[in-house]
């Protein structure tokens, strides 16, 4: 009878619950970090904003006790990644329409599906190397070396993966029917495909585009020896053509300076772009939940 | 009848829709081939750049760890030797710890929204900058942990692994930042195998009376393995190439040493450092390195895509 009770002191119970609680300190260990690095960025980076944070050029280190402000590199960042979204969502989405919607999963498409992972697990600074060994150092590009074009194309490598993969997977979830009906109408395959399928699909292609762009803007290693660095403000199209700051390299190269003010900058800048890449991540989160829930009805 | 059927059949597309339909095809042919092109770009690129280096040091270049851009010496083991440590020994860290928070959010201990707000937190982590977690290595974890490490070395100094005084960026700091930027990609894989396995295994496995973690380690573990082990060969690419966060914090010392207490490097960490500022053969030895780098993370997500594609869940 007494076996019908539970029983504390079995060796089963005791066992599940040493591990649950094990299970509940690794997750609690999980999100430690998240939480520190929150508070230490709002805290130390948050304290550093200032109005004239936008608007100056950063100081070179050492001359003296003020650091300036990030304005070159806010631009820099925006234009880099611009450029390499401009060269990776067409690229992107035209293979990934290839893919979903012309392949039959043939040999092709299998090798391409197959690169298409194979890229996204490249290492970031290979794809730098790579534009340097391309375009730095045969200075192919108008006899520019290190240039903020270069850059973007670095970037576009580690977009470009997440762009097809987005693409062809919102466009397999759109129903055949849609399809057939257009196709059944009269309307050529281009004609479905832009008008049909695309746009049915936009919302999840659009939601991964966005997530691809927003872990581009904060990649450092593929832009510390294409883009380079650049003290000095953007002033024209004329500018793309030589060395560009970001963010990314900015924070880099200013948290290893000894100077405070310098380390203080990195903060600021860290303030700005975790703050924009995770309301860009929370804001296309919540857009993926809406939309299933209006799918699910 | 005749004459109406030809008619019906000579209503064909106007030429210039059939033209624009075949264009935008082969279009999307020539943009998705992109990929291939790229990739064998990057392959070729870096090898024929690592050409005279290689002819020069064939694979000794692997085992010796005189990196000397003077004496024009150059031997990447010490990188090669750092790069493989840090993604295993992190690795060997996060597997317990992001295999278990995934099952903390797959199994119900706490409410659905508690659960879910910690499993898009550990998502979020992973939109973090490296760079960012770079900085905040330095400033907040390295001092943090610097009365840790002492500690180590008092008491585990006779191990080579610890024998080294720690003075600021070292290994073992590489080696934890890797830990925190793996967590995220090891916990969501595990997560999305984990929720893959199906309900009845586990009504099965409770109706004969297993307890919960009985049916957890004989029943849901195996028929998730395949997919975490993919998580996790995908976070071992990514830790052998991570390249921002590891440079500021391991310290980039060249010297071989056994101690994790030491400053160590990793090949990325040596192109992140060395490749702005090189010149001659060095570059040569530089790309030799990073075509090292790539081999072995290409090796790694091959076969992660493989087991994927053989074990990927049957039920």
């Amino acid at each position: 009878m007494n076996s019908l009770y539970y029983q504390k002191r079995l060796s089963r119970n005791i066992g599940d619950k040493f591990f649950t609680s094990l299970s509940v300190i690794c997750a609690l260990i999980a999100i430690l970090p998240l939480i520190f690095l929150i508070t230490y960025i709002l805290i130390k980076g948050g304290s550093q904003i200032t109005p004239e944070l936008f608007t100056l050029e950063p100081n070179p280190p050492g001359d003296d006790l003020d650091a300036g402000g990030i304005n070159p590199a806010l631009i820099g960042t925006l234009i880099i990644t611009t450029i390499a979204s401009i060269i990776a969502i067409p690229v992107g989405v035209g293979g990934g329409i290839y893919l979903a919607e012309y392949s039959k999963g043939g040999a092709f498409s299998r090798f391409i599906r197959f690169g298409v992972n194979v890229l996204a697990g490249v290492p970031s600074i290979i794809a730098g190397v790579f534009i340097y060994a391309l375009i730095v150092s045969t200075k192919i590009l108008f006899g520019s070396t290190y240039s903020g074009l270069a850059g973007g194309m670095a970037l576009s490598i580690l977009m470009l993966p997440t762009v097809i993969k987005t693409t062809d997977e919102g466009l397999k979830l759109v129903p055949n029917e849609l399809r057939y009906a257009s196709l059944g109408v009269g309307a050529s395959m281009y004609t479905t495909i832009l008008k049909v399928t695309l746009p049915s699909a936009f919302r999840s292609i659009a939601t991964g585009v966005v997530l691809g762009i927003a872990r581009a803007a904060g990649e450092t290693a593929p832009l510390i020896f294409t883009a380079l660095f650049s003290y000095y403000y953007v002033t024209g199209f004329g500018d793309l053509f030589y060395e560009m700051g970001s963010l990314a390299v900015l924070i880099y190269n200013f948290a290893l300076e000894p100077y405070d003010a310098q380390n203080k900058l990195a903060w600021a800048a860290s303030f700005i772009l975790v703050l924009s890449i995770l309301s860009v991540n929370i804001f296309s989160r919540i857009l993926a939940a809406f939309t299933e829930k209006t799918k699910r009805v | 009848m005749e004459k109406k059927l030809t008619l019906f059949k000579n209503r064909k597309r106007f030429g210039i829709e059939k033209n624009i339909d075949i264009i935008f095809k082969n279009t999307a042919l020539v943009l998705s081939s992109f990929v291939a092109i790229i990739l064998l770009g990057i392959i070729l690129v870096v090898f024929f750049q690592s050409f005279e280096s290689f002819s020069r040091y064939g694979l000794k270049f692997l085992v010796t760890s005189e990196w000397n851009p003077v004496k024009d010496e150059y031997g990447a083991f010490t990188a090669i030797y750092g790069t493989l440590v840090t993604s295993f020994l992190s690795l060997l860290i996060t597997i317990p710890l992001g295999v278990g928070t995934a099952i903390f959010i797959t199994e119900d201990f706490v409410p659905k929204v508690a659960r879910e707000i910690i499993g898009s937190f550990v998502e979020l982590l992973a939109a973090i900058p490296s760079v960012v977690l770079g900085l905040w290595a330095i400033f907040v974890m390295e001092p943090f942990l610097r009365a840790f490490f002492v500690f180590l070395h008092n008491f585990f100094g006779w191990m080579p692994l610890f024998s080294t005084e720690p003075t600021g960026r070292n290994s073992l700091l590489a080696i934890l930042i890797l830990v925190v930027m793996l967590l995220p990609i090891v916990t969501s894989i595990a997560r999305d195998s984990l929720n893959q396995v199906p309900k009845k295994l586990r009504n099965a496995a409770y109706g004969i009376g297993a307890s919960r973690w009985k049916t957890i380690f004989s029943v849901i573990l195996p028929a998730a393995l395949s997919g975490i082990m993919a998580g996790v060969l995908l976070a071992l690419g990514r830790a052998m190439g991570e390249t921002m966060a590891v440079t500021m914090i391991i310290g980039n010392s060249n010297v071989f040493s056994w101690s994790l207490l030491s400053p160590g490097y990793t090949i990325s960490s040596m192109l992140a450092n060395q490749f702005g500022e090189a010149n001659g053969s060095q570059v040569s030895s530089l790309f030799y390195a990073a075509f090292v780098l790539m081999i072995l993370s290409l090796v790694v997500n091959i076969f992660a895509q493989w087991l994927v594609k053989k074990f990927s869940l049957k039920y």
